[in-house]
């Protein structure tokens, strides 16, 4: 193919995504914020969502602050500012580490399992018998999932960062010979509202980007085996990127 | 065939639907008349399913009428295609139950979710039209994905009676079944579209399923009807596609691709 054509497609097919996802978001989000309401299937979300997902993001959080105080204890090392371990830990996770990384064990975790589910459905029928019984599935399916997910994230997010810093604690308290009181102290007087503040905001945003793609992607997987497991990969890929992207642009905003 | 003046409960008028380059539904015309059962006959890919799912608005045909009750319902926009669909019940072939729900919960779904009724009514009536179609209360509380083919099919015809709908669409009812379960469901449907005196679109190309539950029948091949009668004219149709069809020949207009 003219290798102009070949570029000339990509961004037609490019733009017709990013327009689908629009009209989709749209749709998913008015579904979310009108009657009627469906608080069983957002309860059952919050808890797939929020609580059965502590674990993956306390243990990545965790092991984060673990490694960074490491980190940060190292480089510091070089210039004498090995003091700074618990300002940068606090900082480095409440505003980057804490909402990236724990929405990125999210993305793997809930956007796979709702495009699996969703992409199930849709092959399944299901979907179809939705319309049939009067039930519009974007109320049903969709808004319920991006409401639970933009409530859910930033709790989690809230706790990982606590986590995250008791993670850093412990391994400069352990291993590294700081005072626990001190280290504690200095963590609470350097960080500001804004910093825990700002990452809520952005966990926020990486919620309603996790459980887009996720119904997005099973809402218009294809038939068969390979359509829902391709459904599931898009997912994943799309709202790992999506995030990334989205970190990028509010960290500019939030500086 | 019956012809009627009054007004026919479904009517399609000159439908069609494409799919990028393959043309599926090439200009269908087809009434059916308030308290009858039509079955839609034809093999496969000649359009059946699309045709189904365009009178119940799962898919919008490219151009064409579709009418219920004298109404065109092919703009409706989604809040009045949901009014709409509150007079329809659907068995889909592979049941389409919810597997995260109880077998319950699917029967109730309309009555719960669209109809507000509480749980309690919901799952007293839900019990009753699973009584209907011989399913004992014993299941209720499974999962869909415990129960055989057979029962999940009996589950969806009662997901499709327990609002009482005006007009009863069954996909392929008795695809997959073995030929005792077949006739079970067949006996079933009639029954059950005798007692709510609903009119009844069915879809198949199980002769004997035809034979158990048609008052009239209609052929689509290649996108058209190309033939309509009453249920005891099939045999005796006089039309060489049809013919072909009920007999199962290989011989005839009907060519099948080799696979």
């Amino acid at each position: 193919m003219n290798p102009l054509a070949l570029i000339g497609h990509t961004i037609l097919a490019l733009t017709r995504e990013a327009g689908a996802i629009s009209m989709f978001a749209w749709r998913g989000v008015s579904s979310a914020l009108a009657p009627p309401w469906y608080f069983n299937q957002l309860g059952a979300q919050l808890l797939r969502i929020g609580y059965f997902s502590l674990p993956v993001v306390g243990l990545t959080a965790i092991f984060t602050g673990a490694a960074l105080a490491l980190n940060i204890y190292t480089g510091g090392a070089r210039f004498n500012a090995e003091q700074f371990v618990p300002n940068i830990v606090v900082l480095g996770i409440t505003r980057e580490l804490g909402p990236v990384l724990a929405s990125l064990m999210l993305a793997g975790r809930v956007s796979a399992a709702m495009a699996a589910e969703i992409g199930a459905m849709r092959v399944t029928e299901q979907i179809d018998a939705l319309k049939t019984l009067s039930t519009d599935p974007f109320r049903f399916l969709v808004g319920p999932r991006i409401l639970a997910a933009v409530i859910s994230v930033p709790i989690l997010v809230l706790v990982a960062d606590i986590i995250g810093v008791m993670g850093g604690w412990a391994v400069s308290t352990q291993i590294l010979g700081f005072n626990g009181a001190t280290y504690i102290r200095n963590s609470i007087d350097f960080v500001t509202e804004w910093d825990v503040v700002s990452g809520l905001i952005k966990a926020a945003v990486f919620g309603f980007i996790i459980a887009l793609m996720g119904c997005y992607h099973g809402y218009n997987s294809a038939r068969g085996a390979q359509g829902v497991g391709r459904a599931t990969t898009n997912a994943v890929v799309s709202a790992a990127i999506l995030i990334f992207a989205a970190n990028y642009v509010l960290t500019t905003l939030f500086v | 065939m019956t012809e009627t003046l009054e007004t026919p409960k479904i009517s399609i008028r000159d439908v069609h639907k494409s799919f990028g380059n393959n043309h599926v539904l090439k200009g269908v015309d087809l009434d059916v008349s308030a308290g009858r059962s039509m079955v839609v006959i034809g093999g496969s890919g000649t359009g059946k399913s699309v045709l189904l799912k365009c009178i119940l608005g799962l898919i919008k045909p490219d151009s064409g009428t579709i009418s219920i009750d004298g109404e065109a319902v092919t703009g409706l926009s989604e809040r009045g295609r949901t009014k709409v669909m509150a007079q329809f019940g659907m068995l889909f072939q592979g049941g389409a139950l919810f597997d995260s729900l109880s077998v319950w919960e699917n029967v109730a779904f309309r009555l719960l979710y669209a109809d507000g009724v509480g749980r309690a009514k919901a799952k007293v009536r839900a019990i009753a039209a699973l009584a209907q179609v011989n399913l004992g209360p014993e299941i209720v509380t499974l999962n869909p994905a415990e129960l055989s083919g057979g029962m999940q099919k009996r589950v969806g015809l009662a997901r499709a009676i327990v609002a009482k709908p005006e007009i009863l669409f069954f996909d392929e009812p008795t695809t997959g079944l073995d030929p005792i379960t077949a006739d079970v469901i067949d006996n079933l449907i009639r029954r059950q579209v005798s007692a709510l005196g609903a009119t009844a679109v069915s879809i198949t190309h199980d002769m004997g399923s035809v034979r158990k539950i048609a008052d009239d029948v209609a052929m689509i091949h290649e996108g058209k009807i190309i033939w309509r009668g009453l249920a005891r004219e099939v045999d005796n149709s006089g039309n060489a596609y049809v013919e072909q069809f009920v007999t199962g020949s290989e011989d005839g207009p009907i060519k099948v691709l080799a696979r």
